[in-house]
């Protein structure tokens, strides 16, 4: 009270009650910024220095053909799963278990393919439906859960993982294991019309390419413009306000759990028809897709439209995971680590949008 | 009779890391706060213990740096989920994703290469049951116990005591991180003193799932969670019965169970009223 | 400004400013609080009596102007800082661990280290018996009534060493029978020499324990005067800035057919416990009901089950000659021409996120115009939004503006212009004014009248006697589950309204 102030004016963060969404995308650039600055120090404590793997990993995904090209495949399985997600997110459903639902439609991608005998034209299309309703299906067991009981579905989507997971080594270890495979853990290799055409030289399938990029229009037109997506911004912004409205909450719980895990799902069916053309461990199949594309869900803001550029920017980094893994040895793990750390610089910077810095008088 | 009570000591040793974890989660969701990192803790934990042990060849050091670690991962999570007010489950899940991601990246160097010498297994079984204990204690006999429970059920009446909330909610977190270091060390120094990646094997997330089954109370965990150990136990035991692909799902699909069953009970009434909601002055 | 020469004002503030973006919350307030009174801090929601009290509380720093403790200029820095200097606060919504037992909420911080609960009941046992401040200290606090966690409030307030204590907005809770027990408390605790500052807007209780009166409007201190020198009349004139009819509202009603019967009409609350016992009543076209009594008798219930939120467990309801469907949800309902004006309008009555347009649709985003078939009519929601806008006169940036950031006032509008646009055939409406300024409570008290003119039925939930007298034609008392009436409303009195909130036979 006693001490002169230091100086009149001074700098000071007040709480901003409307900010500009310039801001938003200016803090999210620098959380991701300081989340590869951070994510140096892992490299460095692995023993590579961090700038070796930024470069690394630059020139063996943005400046390389294949690289490139290995982006975009990543950005598949980014884009359907992170859009639906969105839709997921907005109505407050977290589902955390896109991983499994992937592998879910992988599954019923190879049981169509392998064992149920279809016209060769119909047999691409069924495997999408029936991966998108096993995806779905898988979803829609947490919404219920949700819906009837009140169980937490972060919790109950994420178990769902484990067990999807240890179902798929099930059964290429057991009743789906190829006869011609010689003792190794996979099935037998999907007959031609049971696999996707990729992009020459690259494994860029690229029917399954535009059906996310059609995916993400769908579900923007959906939420922005359907009867649907009104009762699903309501009841995900006010659950309260909805009941009032007599809009069941239930109804728009199993739809964004048919959308998000039926997205994923999809992806599912990309993956094992497009690159692998045969259903084999969970951990070449997925490679984390689920968890990844919460980021690209969470960067997108609840707009599908938007995971276009946010999954492309996950695709890099999954891309940059495998040339470290080749060029640095370093185990695939390291995405692990670099997913969370961008999670959370993301939600923790999201509090400093709320704050303007501004030069103030000062009171004294 | 033999054979019951070798059951039995199965039983409590594989749900000792279960109730040390779980006891951490207790505190931490008693003040409020829901720390979905347990998995990632608990590998961090193993692993800064076994490297500890590994290179010092000091088993306590790297009980210490065990606990330790646990702790330091905590403070990202209460850094982001109480300080910054961020989303409490989804900080948590990006730090199991960070934990399990770094331990297996930086335990690498330590694959194939177990301890002769693990810590023995009985001081770990009793230490767990006598804190859980102390837990108890702590929490309904004393002001301390009093102030943290009231911190998860109404922080603003807290807050107008003069006690920070933050404060508060930030000892918490770091105790449930140093108890999830705990857990993860007893797995790396003692119950399979070796290092693997994944040697969690999901127990982080049943002390999440047992946390909301015995409803948030310490001495029921000591119950829970050797029942969680001794299922494991007889799952161990149906190998060769049954796929193992099935008995290793199990746990996961116990969880969604043991979730489903306490929702039917209606045990979430137990749940500490502000369980889940970033505090702020003036809000509620 | 009144000078007393007999004793040093134990608090004084001078020039207190608090500014908010936007608004000047406190404009230079002074005044003082001398040992042993009951000062009464009279103003309308929004004259800034809150900001003042957070002030004096140490939840917000005055930007400038002085409080003096004793003559000395202090600085507040937080509320234990204020309860160590002698400043208790008697909060409007209990700050108390519901879950806890009152002896466990009293030993918070202030207890000793170990068995912090068992130490403290003596001292609260003592103190409880000087005030004749009946607890129990073992109660778990969510089995209490509101008077009862005032008084755990007021012995927290005495345990810390409060000289001063303020009571903010206490009997807005309370019965008048529970109110005039309080201040049986308030009079002892002056008696003992304590200060006391009342926060009301409430004339009658001011005339009735205060011995001085400051009167603040839109921020100010108009006046401070002696409550011998005050009358009902004067202190709402200071208080609104112009002379106020305490009238009735209402003109000749213009009664027609019944629109809503209700026979036996039970229902349980959420957590299963009988909320309805056997409701009856039948209200015609044009009429207003007044539906009186403490929070948690079973109103919110009664219109949950009317507007289709609540399922009925048995009784019958016919609405406009339809017998109700138990399984009717609320957009049936309001197709049937119910419109629910909900108590809480921020929560349920709108979507603060989503713009004013698209909340102005919530009842019809489904149906033309609005909605063709699966797909929503972008350029029909914004003309509907405009119309209603411009009809009811919503103060609003933008129709694209988020609801959240209009004020409470306008909300109520948008709420309004959506629920009534149509022609209702029953209102219900849950504390409407709540909160409002006059300015919004008549505009909003007008639009239900001239419904009632248009053939609408009003059901008013409201805890405001004021409102239920001046405005309804019928008055019945919830009680317990039980409707005690209705009554006409000339042969209704707020004490015979009082006695029945409280389980009395008139």
């Amino acid at each position: 009270m006693n001490k002169p102030p230091p100086s009149l004016r001074r700098w000071v963060f007040e709480p901003d009650p409307n900010p500009p969404a310039s801001r938003l995308w200016l803090v999210s650039l620098l959380a991701i910024l300081a989340a590869f600055l951070a994510s140096g120090l892992i490299f460095w404590a692995y023993g590579v220095s961090p700038l070796t793997a930024y470069i690394t990993v630059i020139q063996g995904t943005l400046f390389d053909s294949t690289g490139l090209a290995e982006v975009l495949r990543r950005f598949i399985p980014l884009v359907l799963i992170g859009s639906g997600l969105t839709l997921a997110f907005r109505a407050q459903f977290f589902n955390i278990g896109a991983e499994g639902q992937l592998l879910m439609g992988a599954v019923a991608a190879a049981g169509i393919a392998l064992f149920v005998p279809l016209p060769a034209a119909l047999v691409l299309p069924t495997m999408f439906v029936v991966g998108f309703l096993a995806g779905g299906a898988y979803a829609l067991v947490a919404a219920v859960l949700k819906a009837r009981l009140g169980v937490n579905e972060i919790l109950t989507t994420l178990m769902f993982n484990y067990v999807a997971s240890y179902l798929v080594i099930y059964l290429i270890n057991g009743p789906w294991q190829g006869k011609t495979v010689r003792g190794f853990a996979y099935t037998d290799p999907f007959p031609p019309a049971a696999v996707l055409p990729t992009l020459p030289g690259t494994l860029v399938h690229w029917p399954t390419l535009i059906l996310g990029l059609i995916m993400t229009v769908f579900l923007q037109l959906l939420l922005s413009r359907s009867v649907l997506g009104y009762e699903l911004r309501v009841a995900g912004a006010n659950p309260t306000a909805a009941r009032y409205a007599g809009i069941s909450a239930t109804k728009v719980v199993w739809l964004v759990a048919l959308c998000s895990g039926g997205a994923a799902g999809l992806a599912g069916v990309g993956e094992a028809a497009g690159i692998h053309q045969k259903l084999l461990d969970p951990s070449q199949i997925s490679l984390g897709y689920g968890f990844t594309a919460v980021i690209v869900a969470y960067l997108a803001r609840g707009n599908p439209i938007l995971t276009i550029p946010t999954a492309l920017l996950m695709a890099i980094l999954f891309a940059g995971g495998d040339v470290m893994k080749v060029s640095l040895q370093m185990p695939f793990r390291v995405i692990d680590a670099l997913s969370g750390l961008l999670l959370l610089f993301l939600i923790g910077s999201e509090r400093l949008v709320e704050y303007r810095l501004r030069r103030k008088e000062n009171p004294q | 009779m033999n054979e019951l009570l070798s059951v039995l000591g199965q039983a409590v040793a594989f749900g000792t890391p279960i109730l040390l974890a779980a006891l951490g989660e207790v505190v931490a969701e008693r003040a409020g706060v829901v720390n979905l990192g347990v998995e990632g803790m608990m590998a961090l934990g193993a692993l800064a213990a076994f490297a500890t042990a590994q290179t010092t060849g000091n088993l306590l050091l790297g009980l210490l740096m065990g606990v330790l670690v646990g702790a330091l991962a905590a403070a990202i999570h209460a850094l982001v989920a109480v300080t910054l007010r961020a989303n409490q489950f989804v900080s948590g899940l990006a730090l199991t994703a960070l934990g399990l991601g770094v331990s297996g990246l930086l335990g690498q160097h330590f694959v194939g290469s177990p301890l002769l010498e693990p810590l023995p297994g009985a001081e770990f079984r009793i230490g767990a049951v006598l804190l859980a204990i102390g837990v108890w204690g702590v929490l309904y006999l004393t002001q301390t116990g009093l102030i943290l429970r009231s911190v998860g059920e109404n922080p603003g009446a807290v807050d107008v005591m003069g006690i920070s909330v933050v404060r508060v909610r930030w000892l918490a977190v770091l105790f449930g991180g140093a108890m999830a270091g705990l857990a993860g060390s007893y797995l790396s120094l003692s119950y399979r003193p070796a290092w693997v990646d994944g040697t969690t094997a999901g127990l982080g997330w049943i002390a999440v799932a047992l946390t909301i089954f015995v409803g948030w109370h310490p001495v029921r965990a000591i119950l829970g969670a050797f029942f969680f150990g001794l299922l494991y136990h007889l799952a161990f035991r149906l190998q060769g019965r049954v796929p193992s692909e099935f008995l290793l799902m199990l746990p996961y699909l116990l969880v969604v169970v043991v979730l489903s069953l306490a929702a039917l009970r209606r045990q979430q009434g137990a749940a500490p009223e502000a369980l889940g909601l970033p505090y702020k002055r003036g809000e509620r | 400004m009144i000078a007393r020469i007999m004793a040093e004002p134990l608090l004084s503030l001078q020039g207190i400013t608090k500014r908010f973006p936007g608004v000047v919350a406190n404009d230079g307030v002074s005044l003082e609080v001398y040992p042993g009174e009951v000062l009464a801090l009279l103003g309308e929601n929004g004259a800034g009596k809150s900001t003042l009290v957070s002030i004096l509380y140490g939840l917000y720093r005055p930007d400038e102007g002085e409080i003096l403790l004793e003559g000395r200029p202090v600085q507040i820095a937080s509320p234990s800082h204020a309860l160590r200097q002698g400043i208790g606060l008697v909060p409007q919504h209990p700050m108390l661990v519901g879950r806890h037992s009152v002896a466990e909420n009293l030993a918070l911080g202030i207890g000793s280290k170990l068995f912090p609960a068992q130490r403290i009941v003596p001292l609260i046992e003592k103190i409880a018996g000087a005030y004749g401040l009946n607890i129990d200290p073992q109660a778990p606090v969510h089995t209490l009534s509101p008077g009862e966690k005032q008084r755990v409030e007021i012995v927290r307030s005495l345990l810390g060493g409060a000289r001063i204590l303020i009571l903010d907005e206490p009997t807005s809770v309370l019965t008048p029978q529970e109110a005039e027990a309080l201040f049986k408390v308030m009079r002892g605790l002056r008696s003992a020499g304590k200060s006391l500052i009342f926060i009301s807007h409430k004339l009658e209780e001011v005339l009735a324990i205060s011995d001085r009166i400051t009167v603040l409007r839109r921020g100010k201190v108009v006046d401070s005067l002696l409550v011998a020198q005050a009358s009902k009349a004067r202190l709402s004139e200071l208080m609104v800035g112009r002379s106020v009819s305490f009238d009735r509202k209402r003109s000749q009603p213009k009664l027609g057919q019944p629109v809503l019967q209700v026979r036996g009409l039970k229902a349980r609350s959420s957590r299963g416990l009988e909320a309805l016992r056997g409701v009856d009543f039948t209200l015609r076209s044009g009429e207003i009901l007044g539906v009186a009594g403490v929070a948690g008798n079973g109103q919110s219930e009664l219109v949950e089950v009317l507007s289709g939120l609540r399922p009925m467990e048995s009784g019958w309801v016919e609405l406009g000659g339809k017998t109700k469907n138990i399984r009717a949800n609320p957009a049936e309902l309001f197709e049937m021409g119910v419109a629910h004006i909900p108590e809480d309008r921020i929560h349920m009555g709108t979507v603060p996120s989503m713009s004013v347009a698209e909340n102005l649709a919530l009842r019809q985003y489904n149906q033309p115009p609005l909605a063709h078939g699966w797909f929503t009519d972008a350029q029909q929601l914004e003309a509907n939004a405009k119309a209603k806008v411009q009809e009811y006169a919503v103060a609003t940036p933008s129709i694209h503006t988020p609801s959240g950031l209009l004020s409470g006032g306008n909300i109520q509008k948008v709420i309004l212009a959506r629920e009534l646009s149509g022609i209702p055939k029953l209102i219900l409406a849950v504390h409407p004014t709540y909160g409002l300024d006059i300015g919004a409570t008549e505009q909003v008290h007008q639009v239900l009248l001239d419904k009632t003119l248009q053939g609408a039925a009003v059901l008013l939930v409201s805890e405001d006697l004021e409102e239920i007298l001046s405005l309804c034609d019928q008055v019945a008392v919830l009680y317990h589950g039980e409707l005690k009436g209705p009554f006409a409303v000339e042969s209704a009195t707020r004490e015979s309204l009082g006695l029945l909130m409280t389980g009395g036979v008139v």
